[in-house]
């Protein structure tokens, strides 16, 4: 049985700064399903993931997935020095409507440092909090730029096995990174082929616009 | 949007979020003027109206490239414009966060200086309530100066000279509503035109500061 995607897009371009960076992009991404996105530096695996999130327009074609099922981490985690871990958490939790946040700080393994400050944690630990925030956001697609950036041996297994549950229960993952999610199952996805050769988008005037 | 509310309020009052600092720094500037005037009591009291609305114009100016520049520096605000919060509610919530950290603070302690300043009686009700109905409008403006700059590196500077003209039409009319109270003239005109732009600034302007992230954000 076909089922439906939970996030397909179309002849799609990705401009950075006005410059189309890459172009002819079509794949699709169903419920379960992980596709790790590969290239090398620059080659516009950011500018992708925050055009899919909707923060920067698509220079061409189209994106389709269904409304607010999309849930974006970056590189920066966002998360307020002076706030503690669990103040941090119940912001995002209740932005998103969730009910609580127990089950995040479980799985990321953030229990014990929920009434510590932010500000205060280690690199990996503020990824882990980071990390933390998708599980409260409730969203089936999970759109992850480098998350395994500064975890250890032990994070990146509970990153895996955080990943692993959602997919099971029907999510899906699209992510951008240099190492190994630890997903037996997921789906590679070379960005090389699609490198526009730099052209401006369009007409002069609209990289300014 | 409560949630964002309460968030930036805590992070307001919590260590080096600078609850606090525009009302230190309206009194300083007040009594400043108060020591390099003298003691002449007839002359504070002419530009007592003009002082302190200007104290509170700058006082509030201070605090506003910390409104967005944080969220922007953490990484924040790309999650924010992600999450089911509109880009609209935040600026007015935003907006709304500051106004309670500084412009409402300021209302309440300027009376205090009104007497400092030899400001006659019956135009300290009017002062705070002129602060009270026109520095809403400067934290309004000033969320849409600090969207406008928000990916500026030391935006703080442009900032202030983007909002500082767009202050002057609530500066005239609060200062004029205090002053006429002070000489013993009506001083409903002005108070009514001051609350107009109030009014206007927190309805319209959100809608601009959302445009001017959305651009930051791309």
């Amino acid at each position: 049985m076909m089922t439906a995607p939970a996030l397909s897009v179309a002849a799609l371009a990705v401009a950075r700064g006005g410059i189309v960076v890459l172009h002819g992009l079509d794949f699709a991404l169903s419920p379960g399903e992980a596709l790790v996105l590969h290239g090398p530096n620059g080659i516009g695996k950011t500018s992708l993931l925050r055009t899919l999130a909707g923060l920067a327009p698509p220079a061409a074609g189209r994106i389709d997935a269904a409304p607010d099922s999309l849930a974006y981490a970056g590189h920066l985690d966002g998360m307020k020095g002076t706030l503690t871990v669990a103040e941090n958490l119940r912001f995002w939790a209740r932005a998103y409507g969730a009910a609580g946040i127990d089950g995040a700080l479980a799985a990321m393994d953030l229990r014990p440092l929920a009434d510590r400050p932010a500000g205060g944690l280690s690199a990996g630990q503020k990824r882990r909090l980071g990390l933390a925030r998708l599980l409260v956001t409730g969203r089936p697609v999970w759109l992850l730029d480098e998350p395994t950036v500064s975890l250890d041996a032990a994070s990146l297994a509970l990153l895996a096995a955080v990943l692993g549950a959602h997919l099971r229960q029907g999510g899906s993952v699209l992510a951008a990174s240099h190492a190994d999610l630890g997903l037996a199952g997921a789906r590679a996805f070379d960005l090389a082929p699609f490198r526009a050769g730099g052209a401006a988008a369009g007409r002069f005037g609209e990289a300014f616009a | 949007m409560m949630a964002l509310l309460l968030r930036d309020l805590r992070l307001a009052v919590r260590a080096g979020g600078g609850f606090g600092l525009a009302l230190a720094f309206f009194l300083a500037l007040v009594t400043l003027v108060a020591f390099g005037t003298g003691p002449e009591g007839g002359l504070l009291a002419r530009i007592a109206p003009g002082i302190l609305w200007v104290g509170a114009l700058l006082a509030s100016l201070l605090s506003l490239d910390r409104i967005f520049a944080l969220d922007w520096e953490d990484g924040a605000l790309d999650l924010i414009a992600t999450s089911p919060l509109p880009l609209e509610g935040v600026a007015a919530v935003k907006a709304l966060a500051h106004w309670l950290t500084t412009g409402l603070p300021l209302s309440l302690a300027a009376p205090l200086l009104g007497v400092l300043l030899h400001l006659p009686g019956p135009a300290q009700g009017w002062l705070a309530l002129s602060l009270l109905a026109g520095t809403p409008a400067l934290s309004a403006i000033g969320t849409f100066g600090a969207a406008l700059t928000v990916g500026v590196r030391r935006g703080g500077l442009l900032l202030s000279l983007l909002v500082l003209p767009l202050y002057v039409p609530s500066l005239v009319f609060g200062a004029d509503c205090v002053r006429r109270a002070a000489e013993g003239m009506a001083p409903v005109t002005p108070f009514l035109l001051l609350a107009g732009i109030t009014l206007g600034a927190a309805a319209l302007l959100p809608f601009a500061s959302a445009a001017a992230l959305r651009a930051a954000l791309r």
